[in-house]
C-alpha cells in the first residue's frame, strides 16, 4: 500500500496529462459523433479525419485578444475561469484507475489518493466548480451572463441534491465512502442460483443509476440541461463576455468534468476496472475502464443530439417533484433490505 | 508590446510562429451567428447537412461576438442596422475578418435608396466579397476558401504597434463609420 512519494507524483503526472489530452479529443469525438447524428461529416480538413482540430482550436484561442469589458470587475473576471477549470481537474485525484499493480518490479498504486471520503470529495469539487460560473457571470457586468450564472446556481443546488441522494444507496450497501473500496466490492462475483455475475451496483441499484445519470448531466451543464449557456435565449450565457483562452478554460472545464463524471459513474455503478482478465493484468483493467468511459461519453453526445433543452420551470419541477422523492424512496428501500440482510428485522 | 517593435526582421522563427498561429486561425474560423436578409437562408443552408460548411473546415457558429473570428454580413444592411453591425464588429476580439455576402452587402444591391448602406465596406473593413443575389452555398464556400488563403498570409509582427496605437486607430475607424451612417 505505502509507496515512495515520487511514484504518486509520477502516477498523478501521467493521469493529469492523459486527462488533458483526452479532454481535447473529447471535443473532436463530440463534433464527429454529433455530425454523424445529423447526417454531416464533421471536421475533415484539419489533419486526417480532422484529428488536428483540437490543436488548431487551442492555437487559435491562444492567439486571440484577451478582452476585459470596461464595466467588468477585472480581477474576479480574470480569476473565475481558473476556478472552474481547476476544480474540474482536482476531482480526478480520487478516481481509482485500478488497484495496486506491479510495474517493473515496483509496487505502484494506480490511484493518486485513496481518501476515505472520496465520493464526497468529488461532489464537493463539483459544487465548488459552480463558483467559477457564478463569479464569472457576475463579474462580466452583462445581463445575459448574470442570468446564466443565476440559472446555473439554482440548477446545481437542485441537482447536487439528487446526485448526493442517489449515491446514499451504495454507501448503505458498502458501508464506505472510499471509491477504491467501492470499486473492489464490485470485483466480487455474485451468485443468483446457478447464474454467476459481477457484483456491479447497476444491478442492485438500477434506480439510483438512472437518477445519478440525470443528475450528472445537469451537474455538468450539458444538453438537455444546458440552460446556463442557452444560446437561443442568453447569447452564450455566463461566458458571453469571455474571449480567447479564458473562454476555452470554461469550455475545457466542462469537458473535463464530463470525463470525470463518466469515470465516477463507471467506478460507482459499472465496477470501475472490473472485466474479464482485469484481475490478472492491470492494463486490461484500464482498457475496460476506457471502454466504459467512452460509452458514457457517447451517451452524453447522444443525449445532446436527441433531446431539446428543458424550460426552466420544467427543470426545477423535474428535480424537486419527481427525482427527489424517487431518490428518497430508493434510500428507504435499500436501508430496509440492508436491515433484513443484517438480521435486525424479522 | 512596444518593446519588440522594429527589432526583428522576418526570420525563420517569426515566420514559423506566424505559420503555426495562422494555420490555427485558418482551421478554426468561428463565425458570428447572425443574418440580415435572404442571404442568411443560403448561409444556413451552407452550414446544414448537405454542405456542412460549419464543421468540415473546423468552423463553428458562436452567438457571442467575443468568441467569434469571422463576421459574415449576409444581407441588406439598412442605415438603422448599420450601427449595430459596427458595434458587433467592435465587440469581436482581434484578429478578426469580415466576409461580405451577396450584392446588398457588397454594394447595396437593388436598393439604391436613402435607407440602405451602399456597401458594408463603408462601415466595416471587408476582406472577401462574395457576389450573387443571393450567392448559392458553393459561392459562399469559395469565398471562405479564399478567406482561408488570406488568413494564412496574416502577419502578426506587422500589426504590433502597441495597445494605445491600436485603440486610437480603432476609434478613428469607428468615427469614420458613424459619419457614413449619419451622412
Amino acid at each position: 500500500m505505502d509507496q515512495p512519494i515520487w511514484i504518486t507524483f509520477f502516477v498523478s503526472f501521467i493521469i493529469l496529462n492523459v486527462l488533458l489530452i483526452g479532454m481535447a479529443y473529447v471535443t473532436w469525438f463530440e463534433r464527429k459523433v454529433l455530425a454523424r447524428f445529423q447526417d454531416r461529416l464533421g471536421p475533415t480538413r484539419t489533419g486526417p479525419a480532422g484529428l488536428l482540430q483540437p490543436l488548431a482550436d487551442a492555437v487559435k484561442l491562444l492567439g486571440k485578444e484577451d478582452l476585459v469589458p470596461a464595466a467588468a470587475d477585472k480581477w474576479v473576471f480574470l480569476f473565475a475561469p481558473v476556478v472552474t477549470f481547476m476544480t474540474a481537474l482536482i476531482a480526478a485525484a480520487v478516481i481509482p484507475f485500478g488497484d495496486t499493480a506491479t510495474i517493473f518490479g515496483q509496487e505502484v498504486n494506480l490511484f493518486p489518493a485513496d481518501l476515505n471520503v472520496g465520493a464526497l470529495f468529488i461532489l464537493a469539487a463539483g459544487g465548488a466548480g459552480v463558483y467559477g460560473i457564478i463569479l464569472g457571470g457576475w463579474a462580466s457586468a452583462n445581463r445575459y451572463s448574470l442570468l446564466g450564472a443565476l440559472r446555473s446556481a439554482a440548477q446545481v443546488i437542485s441537482y447536487e441534491l439528487i446526485l448526493g441522494f442517489s449515491l446514499v444507496g451504495i454507501f448503505i450497501m458498502t458501508g464506505t465512502l472510499s471509491l477504491r473500496e467501492i470499486m473492489l466490492r464490485q470485483h466480487e462475483t455474485l451468485s443468483i442460483g446457478p447464474l454467476e455475475v459481477s457484483n456491479w451496483f447497476i444491478l442492485s441499484q438500477p434506480l439510483a443509476f438512472v437518477l445519478f445519470m440525470i443528475g450528472a448531466v445537469a451537474e455538468t451543464n450539458r444538453a438537455p440541461f444546458d440552460l446556463p449557456e442557452a444560446e437561443s435565449e442568453l447569447v452564450a450565457g455566463f461566458h458571453t463576455e469571455y474571449s480567447g483562452f479564458r473562454f476555452s478554460l470554461y469550455f475545457l472545464g466542462e469537458y473535463v468534468s464530463m470525463i470525470v463524471v463518466s469515470l465516477f459513474a463507471t467506478t460507482l455503478f459499472l465496477g470501475g476496472t472490473s472485466g474479464p482478465g482485469a484481475e490478472e493484468y492491470w492494463g486490461l483493467g484500464l482498457l475496460w475502464l476506457l471502454l466504459k468511459v467512452v460509452a458514457f461519453l457517447f451517451f452524453y453526445v447522444w443525449l445532446r443530439a436527441t433531446l431539446p433543452r428543458f424550460r426552466f420551470d420544467q427543470l426545477m419541477g423535474l428535480a424537486w417533484k419527481v427525482l427527489l422523492p424517487l431518490a428518497l424512496l430508493n434510500i428507504l428501500v435499500t436501508a430496509f433490505f440492508r436491515l433484513i440482510a443484517n438480521g435486525e428485522v424479522f | 508590446m512596444g518593446l519588440i517593435d522594429d527589432r526583428f526582421d522576418k526570420n525563420v522563427f517569426t515566420t514559423s510562429l506566424d505559420f503555426l498561429f495562422n494555420w490555427g486561425r485558418r482551421s478554426s474560423l468561428w463565425w458570428l451567428q447572425f443574418g440580415l436578409a435572404c442571404c442568411a437562408i443560403e448561409m444556413i443552408s451552407a452550414s446544414m447537412a448537405r454542405f456542412d460548411l460549419s464543421e468540415r473546415f473546423g468552423m463553428l457558429f458562436r452567438s457571442s461576438p467575443r468568441q467569434a473570428d469571422l463576421m459574415i454580413v449576409a444581407g441588406t444592411v439598412t442605415k438603422k442596422m448599420g450601427p449595430i453591425v459596427r458595434t458587433l464588429y467592435d465587440q469581436m476580439p482581434e484578429p478578426k475578418w469580415v466576409l461580405s455576402m451577396g450584392s446588398c452587402a457588397n454594394v447595396g444591391g437593388p436598393y439604391d435608396t436613402y435607407a440602405v448602406v451602399q456597401g458594408v465596406d463603408q462601415i466595416v473593413p471587408v476582406d472577401v466579397y462574395v457576389p450573387g443575389c443571393p450567392p448559392n452555398p458553393e459561392a459562399l464556400y469559395y469565398g471562405i476558401l479564399q478567406l482561408q488563403n488570406k488568413v494564412i498570409k496574416y502577419e502578426t509582427m506587422a500589426r504590433k504597434e502597441g495597445v494605445d496605437a491600436a485603440e486610437r486607430e480603432r476609434q478613428a475607424d469607428r468615427e469614420e463609420a458613424m459619419a457614413v451612417l449619419r451622412g
